[in-house]
């Protein structure tokens, strides 16, 4: 496969036109990515700067964008407020000893024995801020949302979920790739055809089971259905399977091997790239997943994985948006942390479905 | 092989039925799960449609006919809802279509250095649990968010109260949902590397410009994706309300602009336990679904060109 580029008229294939450019191009291409990755990324560094502040932090007028308290000297048991002082063409930072209406007495905190008298109006002055991080937040999340224990649940779920559904998804996906039988093309449709259908129209009679069996109030209604293999995952590993040529299993099938031998023994060692795929991608959707937790588990908080406790701490804490922000950024981490280690297995996974499904 | 065809083909039918049955052993998990989560809750939902059933089923449970449907159609609140989720969705989905596409020519522009590092920054957002997004846009939307203060820098200084105007909530909403446009990203992009590198020789060779290659090789070459995207987009945005339910709390607001068709659905059966009702929104629901995507599957074949097709 080439990659095109499309956004250049081809200025590399024309050097003799367009040597002015080529050196501007590259540039100019990057610095617009990078800016948009800067404000696609912001919401992270904004929520990191709001989590280690304080409330009367947050509360300040004209505060810089980190967690900051106006800077104080104290000088001789008196606290003296810093300011940004223009001296002799620079900004220094001078504690506010004595002021004055045009004329005011300053003095440098390191070396408090001379003032320094500035003319102008202090009022005028920009305030100095230092860097006050308030790092408690984190343990009073911790602590208010339990999140070791609603860390267990999503753990808990997330990996029994993902056990459920490689393993039917390796099982269905064998059967559509390497199977011959009546119905396989019309049951492989149909399949795909689930994705396309709304979770509305089947949703209402499952939870009315649900609730009669005695299943809402438990992990069951999540989990049970994962074991039942989903369109998605099959879709990308029978794709995957069809790319394995048939020699070796046929090879094995002649030796005597049965099938579930062949998949164990052949299918399993030349197929796991696509099935760590499978196996994270259902990982990090169970650990995202809201609504089935938020209807399954409303009664029972004790059971109640982190998108859900999230959600209801952001309803007890909002007026304390630091506490939001960190708890938010204890929910996303992990997911965060797993992408960026398994990231090349992310791409290939989404690439293979996106533009398999399609056709 | 050396067995001669004739010998072949007696031997075959045994054989070939054993690998059936494996084939439908292997298969099993996901029949069981299709007929037990979704054909039998289908039929049940349509079943429903013509009951009084609720979940304490105070009344005694009867046929009630059409009932349900009578009141569907002259429900007001239906019909508001309705509306706001196509008021979005005409909003929203130019957007997923358009913005991933744009993002993936981007990314995969020669020039472009560390194209790897950008695609993985892009993709990173779509693994953060929608939740957390939410919490983390209500802060960069809010008055003193940065988004404001983006817009206050550039010199517009009458910003918009993005999560409380009945209109600005929408654009809010949207760009919310570019939040996660991650996984559009990648697969654009696999469909930008898939065409033919000849076609741009030729084309520039016709003197085609850099619009003239994008409006001739790569948007007929990316109508699937697009047609793709499209027809997921519409299945997404009918059902569209679970951002709405964290940022609002469910209630609406502001004055009734989030209460999106699926959040009154979901109102009807989890808050009110009316089954019934609930039920005769979703099969709507999945009648208008299925009619706009198969309206959308009609025309795409004077539209959306199949590379390996003849």
């Amino acid at each position: 496969m080439v990659a095109r580029d499309a956004l250049t008229d081809g200025a590399a294939a024309r050097p003799w036109r367009h040597t002015a450019v080529r050196f501007g191009r590259p540039f100019l291409v990057t610095l617009v990515a990078g800016v948009l990755a800067l404000a696609f990324l912001s919401p992270f560094l904004r929520s990191a700067m709001i989590s280690l502040s304080t409330r009367e932090q947050l509360g300040q007028a004209n505060a810089p964008v980190w967690p900051a308290d106006p800077a104080v000297f104290e000088y001789q048991g008196v606290a003296y407020d810093i300011y940004r002082v223009p001296v002799d063409g620079e900004l220094r930072d001078l504690a506010l000893f004595q002021p004055g209406r045009t004329s005011s007495i300053f003095i440098d905190p390191a070396d408090p024995a001379t003032p320094i008298s500035w003319d102008g109006s202090w009022r005028a002055l920009e305030r100095s801020w230092s860097f006050t991080p308030t790092w408690s937040n984190y343990s009073d999340v911790w602590r208010l949302l339990d999140y070791p224990r609603v860390m267990f649940n999503t753990i808990a779920l997330a990996t029994i979920g993902t056990i459920g559904t490689v393993i039917s998804c390796t099982l269905v996906a064998y059967g559509f790739a390497r199977f011959r039988f009546p119905g396989r093309n019309a049951l492989f449709t149909l399949l795909i055809a689930t994705i396309f259908l709304p979770a509305a129209v089947t949703l209402i009679p499952t939870y009315t089971v649900f609730v009669k069996i005695g299943w809402v109030g438990s992990w069951l209604p999540i989990l049970v259905p994962a074991f039942f293999a989903n369109a998605y995952d099959v879709f990308l590993l029978r794709q995957y399977l069809l790319t394995i040529p048939p020699d070796l299993d046929e090879a094995a099938a002649i030796d005597g091997a049965g099938p579930f031998r062949i998949l164990w023994s052949v299918i399993l060692p030349q197929a796991w790239p696509a099935i760590v795929t499978v196996g994270i991608f259902s990982f990090v959707y169970t650990w995202n997943d809201y609504f089935g937790p938020l209807i399954y588990l409303s009664t029972r908080p004790d059971l109640q994985p982190i998108s859900v406790a999230l959600a209801h701490f952001n309803g007890l804490y909002s007026s304390n948006p630091a506490l939001i922000q960190a708890g938010t950024l204890m929910t996303l981490v992990l997911p965060v942390i797993m992408f960026i280690i398994f990231q090349r297995f992310f791409m290939r996974g989404i690439a293979l479905t996106g533009t398999g499904v399609e056709k | 092989m050396t067995a001669n065809p004739l010998a072949r083909r007696t031997r075959r039918s045994p054989l070939a039925r054993r690998e059936a049955r494996w084939g439908y052993l292997f298969l099993s998990p996901w029949i069981l799960g299709f007929l037990a989560f979704t054909l039998l809750p289908m039929i049940a939902t349509l079943a429903f449609t013509f009951t009084n059933i609720t979940l304490s089923q105070d009344e005694p449970l009867q046929f009630v006919g059409a009932d349900n449907y009578r009141r569907l159609l002259g429900d007001p609140q239906m019909w508001r809802s309705l509306g706001v989720t196509m008021r979005f969705a005409i909003l929203w989905l130019p957007t997923t279509i358009v913005a991933p596409f744009a993002l993936a020519l981007l990314l995969n522009a020669r020039s472009l250095h560390g194209s790897r590092v950008f695609r993985i920054l892009f993709f990173l957002p779509y693994v953060v649990p929608f939740v957390a997004g939410v919490f983390l846009w209500q802060s960069m939307l809010s008055n003193a968010g940065w988004v404001n203060a983006a817009l206050g820098f550039i010199g517009i200084s009458d910003t918009p109260d993005w999560l409380f105007d009945r209109d600005w909530i929408y654009p809010a909403l949207v760009i919310i949902g570019i939040w996660g446009i991650g996984a559009g990203v990648v697969i654009n992009m696999a469909g930008l590397q898939g065409i033919p590198g000849e076609l741009y020789d030729a084309a520039q060779i016709d003197g085609a410009g850099w619009w003239g290659q994008l409006r001739h090789v790569t948007i007929p070459f990316m109508t699937p994706i697009i047609f793709y995207s499209l027809v997921l987009g519409v299945v997404e945005v009918m059902q569209y309300f679970l951002v709405p339910l964290v940022l609002k709390s469910g209630t609406g607001e502001p004055g009734g602009a989030t209460l999106f068709y699926n959040l009154y659905l979901y109102k009807n059966f989890f808050t009110f336990q009316n089954m019934s009702y609930g039920a005769t929104l979703a099969w709507f629901l999945f009648v208008i679904t299925l009619a706009v995507t198969l309206v959308l599957f009609r025309t795409s074949r004077h539209w959306v060109y199949y590379a390996g097709e003849r």
